[in-house]
């Protein structure tokens, strides 16, 4: 065997003894803990500002979810009534619009895709430019152990609304043990705990990514552009992996609300609505923890995909097949089936949304130093529309955004909630989308100015 | 707020010429290579793009499982991203995927649940191969034993002295750091698992001496192909060896090699391995039946169902060694007590060998629980995807998806209606519904006699089902006869042939390129007598396999055609069903 001559100075190895002890390795004070304008805790620690993201499936039935009203205290028609003990929480948008322009109309795909890539997908297998919450993430997700998490409620590990790009989805996690057990198994670092003893195992694997990477940098020379392309967006998770070490080497500041809970039972595969709502709610309580643990600043559940295959235990439709077969009945005026699923979706919604107003931070709220932006797939499923697609928001981004309100678009792209949601996490950009979602105005009605 | 569409109505004579136009349009129903002749393919200058392809989640298991044990890779979530089935398979979707930095930290994550466990006292003395001299300091020697020969097998190549002398260093000052010799291993452990060296099997080219001006794989990408092909799994310590010794670049090398993993217990994980791909058995992960409509069917019975085609195909292919048309007319099978209620028949413990009655309804994969089940609803059947598979997964056709302005309105007139063939009859009223559903229809109908979940019934909602039908210009009048006219397909061979060399080779076929290849297998295929292990051994042995297509690029690039998006199967297979009017 050949003897072992190199030093490792040329690494970063030798930065000191830890076995156990204490250090004094700070982390630089990181941009994002300037830049957000949170309120403080008491002693002037800034808390931090969180985007998430929730998606639902099908749309709408409109006469029965649409308010009358526009502005506060608006009314809650009874597809939406759900959402009264959380209406001051979260604000509606209605007649905002998706536009496809000289692509096709994929359905179930160009509007969510558009709402939240801002740009219309030109085939089913198109994901174009990255998602919302990776944008937002790349601001403010540099300072947890996490960049981004994602959660399905549906079971299943390819339902996702969140890409790095066409062929890099961020897959969910899916299963409430699975989640639990990376949430706060192995290297989770709880914030109140009255001792910090820095594992001293993190220090090397830290330096040793630096060899995986000088290494393995020699196999992308034998390789295509776009192999090279994929080895390099590798390249970028194991220098983000870095990063995540380097955070767990300082103690992490304590977060009030941050409780380890219990390690979750599995559930069963399926999708009747009553098991998706468990999974659901299982999910968003591992999920919010996580965040009020300060795991991650970027956050999406999904509670349905957009062809929704949520059942109803008897009834012989699935919730897609329901949009399209049910009639609508010609005495209410909607598609009874149909608009009981959307209940359902709007009842998880609010237990969302609820699930962040009960965690306390600081003088308020998980919810309050949060904006949540949630988007469906359609306006009226049945006919595949896309024009007059509902939105949501939820939490008030740290006192800078209004809520309670139904905003009416007036027919405006409907890009412009996310525009003003990248505005709001920091996001120095000055217009955002592509032809005619391209919007460079955010919706100034809920801005605090 | 909403543009809604009115359909005009139209005479069945124009909907038929227009469907017939819609399909040429589309030129659907022509997803596999037409053979050209059967001269054997090594004549032609043939060879295979170089490919970087993301271990799938099997194969990721397998590694694991083969360098350390059954009891570690059944302990850890392989942290692999689910593939987008391209051109049929999820493996060759992993010529494509990217790996967010998300997933980077899940596979960090992975590696070190690995890691741990590998040099825990249970594991450490039949897993690591010396004892360090002091168990609180680092030994490098015994290090790098470890190292070298763990490194080789992980990266399926030998490390080269700086990698391993990388590692080593590693392992020793992590030993350091943490006072424990078996820590340290540990840590150069986890960043082996992290590389991409062992994450991405990567194809590296060399001079071909035989073919000046020519490239092939290198021995060690070769070596990897054939044991992913053949295997599903990364190569042995043999197959390296023959690899390093230069035994796979010559013909008698080549062959003892391949004749060797033929003869392998191991063969019957890659077969199970590439059916299970091909007929989207991934699915399973996530069906379930309604409990109301199917209480008999659980979770078990879903994966029982599964697990009975697999045994089957494995019995039919590689133990009976017969004719991979039969599959689709043999009455042979496997039964489980877990099954038996499904199939309305007795059955003891276990698995055991089970014929279907002769004359009876079912015969073939297409009359399986776990085809019919998983190509229906959680509460019904559904001819069109039935059809929809049949066509996709054995013939290699491709479906198009619904268009979106379909007016669905006609279909709510259907809703008293006995029978889906009746519900289905509303799309021949309308040609962007009909030119999909005249390509599914009238196939899956024939399937009728069994419901969502694979049961037999003589009738739906007590009206007679009519199951006569066609495939492709054969006219039938019963399930036994769409199992012959399936069976007789000529497009059937030519589409396992397909997938397979996709599978081997680790992306789509290419059409044009590809062509002589595969009908060069297709013509020893059928000399063979349809023997699946001849045409595993053909195609090991092709020059197409060894050598490099040069300035290949093609074969890189996202057809937005043929690649499938992550969920967007389901999702275009329930967009089918919805225009089924169910």
């Amino acid at each position: 065997m050949k003897r072992l001559e190199q030093t490792l100075s040329r690494r970063r190895f030798l930065r000191g003894t830890l076995k156990g002890g204490a250090v004094s390795v700070g982390l630089p004070l990181l941009n994002v803990f300037l830049n957000d304008n949170g309120t403080a805790y008491a002693d002037g620690m800034p808390i931090p500002l969180r985007f998430g993201t929730w998606s639902w499936g099908l749309g709408m039935s409109e006469s029965i979810f649409v308010p009358k009203k526009t502005g506060a205290n608006f009314d809650l028609p009874e597809e939406i009534a759900a959402l009264a003990p959380v209406q001051e929480h979260l604000n509606l948008y209605t007649n905002f619009h998706v536009f496809k322009d000289d692509a096709p109309n994929l359905c179930h795909h160009s509007g969510w895709v558009v709402l939240r890539s801002g740009i219309a997908p030109t085939a089913r297998a198109n994901l174009p430019g990255e998602t919302i919450d990776v944008s937002i993430a790349r601001q403010i997700g540099n300072a947890t152990r996490f960049r981004s998490l994602s959660a399905t409620a549906t079971g299943d590990a390819r339902d996702s609304f969140s890409y790095e790009g066409g062929n890099s989805v961020n897959t969910p996690e899916w299963s409430p043990l699975r989640f639990y057990q990376r949430l706060f198994g192995e290297g989770f670092q709880d914030p109140n705990a009255s001792t910090f003893s820095p594992d001293p195992k993190v220090l090397v694997r830290q330096s040793a990514l630096s060899a995986v990477q000088e290494e393995a940098r020699k196999l992308e020379k034998s390789l295509g552009s776009e192999d090279r392309a994929r080895l390099d967006q590798y390249f970028t998770g194991l220098r983000d992996l870095e990063r995540r070490f380097d955070l767990q080497l300082t103690k992490p500041d304590p977060r009030e609300a941050c409780v380890v809970l219990e390690e979750p039972m599995d559930l069963p595969t399926g999708l009747d609505a009553d098991l998706v709502a468990t999974r659901h709610r299982m999910m968003t309580d591992l999920m919010l923890m996580a965040v009020a643990c300060d795991q991650t600043r970027v956050f999406n559940m999904f509670y349905a995909s957009a062809f929704s295959a949520t059942t109803q235990p008897g009834y012989d439709k699935p919730h897609h097949t329901a949009t399209h077969e049910e009639a609508v009945d010609p005495e209410l005026g909607y598609q009874p089936y149909t608009s009981w699923y959307t209940r359902r979706a709007m009842e998880e919604w609010a237990y969302y949304v609820q699930a962040l107003a009960n965690f306390r931070e600081g003088d308020g709220t998980l919810l309050d130093n949060s904006f949540i932006y949630a988007t469906t797939d359609q306006s009226f499923a049945k006919l595949h529309a896309i024009d007059g697609i509902p939105m949501f928001s939820a939490g008030t981004a740290g006192g800078r955004v209004k809520t309670g309100l139904h905003i009416d678009g007036g027919g405006s792209p409907g890009c412009r909630l996310g525009f003003t949601a990248q505005r709001l996490m920091g996001l120095e950009i000055d217009t955002w989308g592509d032809k005619s979602n391209t919007t460079s105005s955010e919706i100034s009605d809920i801005l605090i100015t | 707020m909403y543009s809604i569409r009115y359909d005009c109505r139209f005479s069945a004579g124009s909907v038929r010429r227009q469907v017939v136009i819609f399909i040429l349009a589309l030129g659907v129903l022509s997803g596999c290579s037409e053979p050209q002749n059967a001269e054997p393919a090594e004549q032609y200058h043939a060879g295979s793009p170089l490919r970087t392809r993301l271990l799938t989640a099997d194969q990721y298991t397998a590694s694991i499982a083969q360098v350390f044990g059954e009891d570690i890779a059944d302990s850890i979530l392989p942290p692999i991203p689910p593939m987008a089935r391209t051109d049929g398979l999820l493996a060759s979707g992993a010529a494509f995927v990217g790996v967010t930095s998300d997933q980077v930290s899940q596979i960090q994550q992975t590696a070190a649940s690995i890691a741990a466990q590998v040099v825990d006292q249970e594991h450490r003395d039949f897993l690591i191969p010396c004892t360090p001299e002091a168990t609180e300091a680092a030994d490098s020697s015994c290090a790098a034993l470890f190292l070298e020969e763990t490194g080789r097998l992980l990266f399926r190549r030998p490390l080269s002295d700086n990698r391993l002398s990388d590692l080593v260093q590693i392992a020793d000052y992590a030993a350091q750091q943490t006072g424990d010799f078996y820590d340290g291993l540990s840590l150069a452990l986890e960043a082996m698992l992290i590389s991409p060296d062992f994450i991405f099997i990567a194809d590296r080219a060399e001079a071909d001496p035989d073919a000046p001006g020519q490239q092939r794989l290198d021995a060690y990408s070769l070596a990897s192909r054939l044991s992913f092909l053949l295997w599903n799994a990364p190569p042995d310590d043999v197959l390296l060896e023959e690899a390093e010794a230069g035994l796979l670049h010559t013909p008698q090398g080549l062959a003892g090699a391949v004749d060797r993993m033929l003869g392998s217990a191991r063969l019957e994980s890659g077969v199970r391995a590439f059916f299970d791909d091909l007929m989207a058995f991934d699915e399973f992960n996530s069906l379930a039946k309604d409990p109301l409509v199917y209480p008999m069917v659980t979770g078990t019975t879903l994966e029982h169902a599964r697990e009975q085609t697999l045994r089957t195909i494995v019995d039919h292919l590689l133990t009976r060694q017969a004719d991979y048309r039969d599959l689709f007319t043999t009455r042979k099978t496997f039964m489980s007590m877990q099954l038996a209620a499904v199939y309305d028949t007795p059955a003891g413990e276990g698995w055991v060998p089970f014929e279907f009655e002769e004359g009876g309804a079912r015969l073939g994969l297409l009359t399986h629980v776990s085809f019919l089940a998983a190509n229906s609803h959680s509460v019904r059947s559904s001819p069109t995807l039935r059809g929809k598979a049949l066509r996709e997964t054995f013939l290699c056709q491709r479906v198009p998806d619904p268009p979106p302005d379909v007016d669905f309105s006609s279909l709510e007139e259907a809703e008293d209606a006995a029978t889906a063939k009746e519900r289905l009859a509303v799309h021949n009223t309308n040609p962007s519904c009909a030119g999909c559903h005249l390509i599914t229809d009238p196939m899956g109908l024939s399937l009728e006699n069994f419901d969502g979940a694979g049961r037999f019934r003589a009738t739906e909602n007590g009206a007679p089902l009519d199951i006569a039908g066609e495939l492709d210009g054969i006219f039938y009048e019963d399930i036994a006869g769409l199992a012959q006219a399936t069976r007789n397909h000529p497009k059937l061979s030519a589409c396992l042939i397909n997938r397979l060399y996709a599978y081997g080779t680790g992306g789509p076929v290419s059409l044009r390129e590809d062509r002589d290849t595969l009908a060069g297998f297709e013509a020893r295929f059928a000399e063979n007598e349809y023997r699946l292990p001849a045409l595993l051994r053909d195609i090991a042995l092709s020059d197409a396999f060894l050598r490099v297509r040069s300035g290949e690029s093609e074969g890189r690039m996202l057809d937005s055609l043929r690649m499938k998006a992550p969920a967007e199967r389901a999702e275009s297979a329930m967009a089918l069903a919805s225009m089924e009017n169910e």
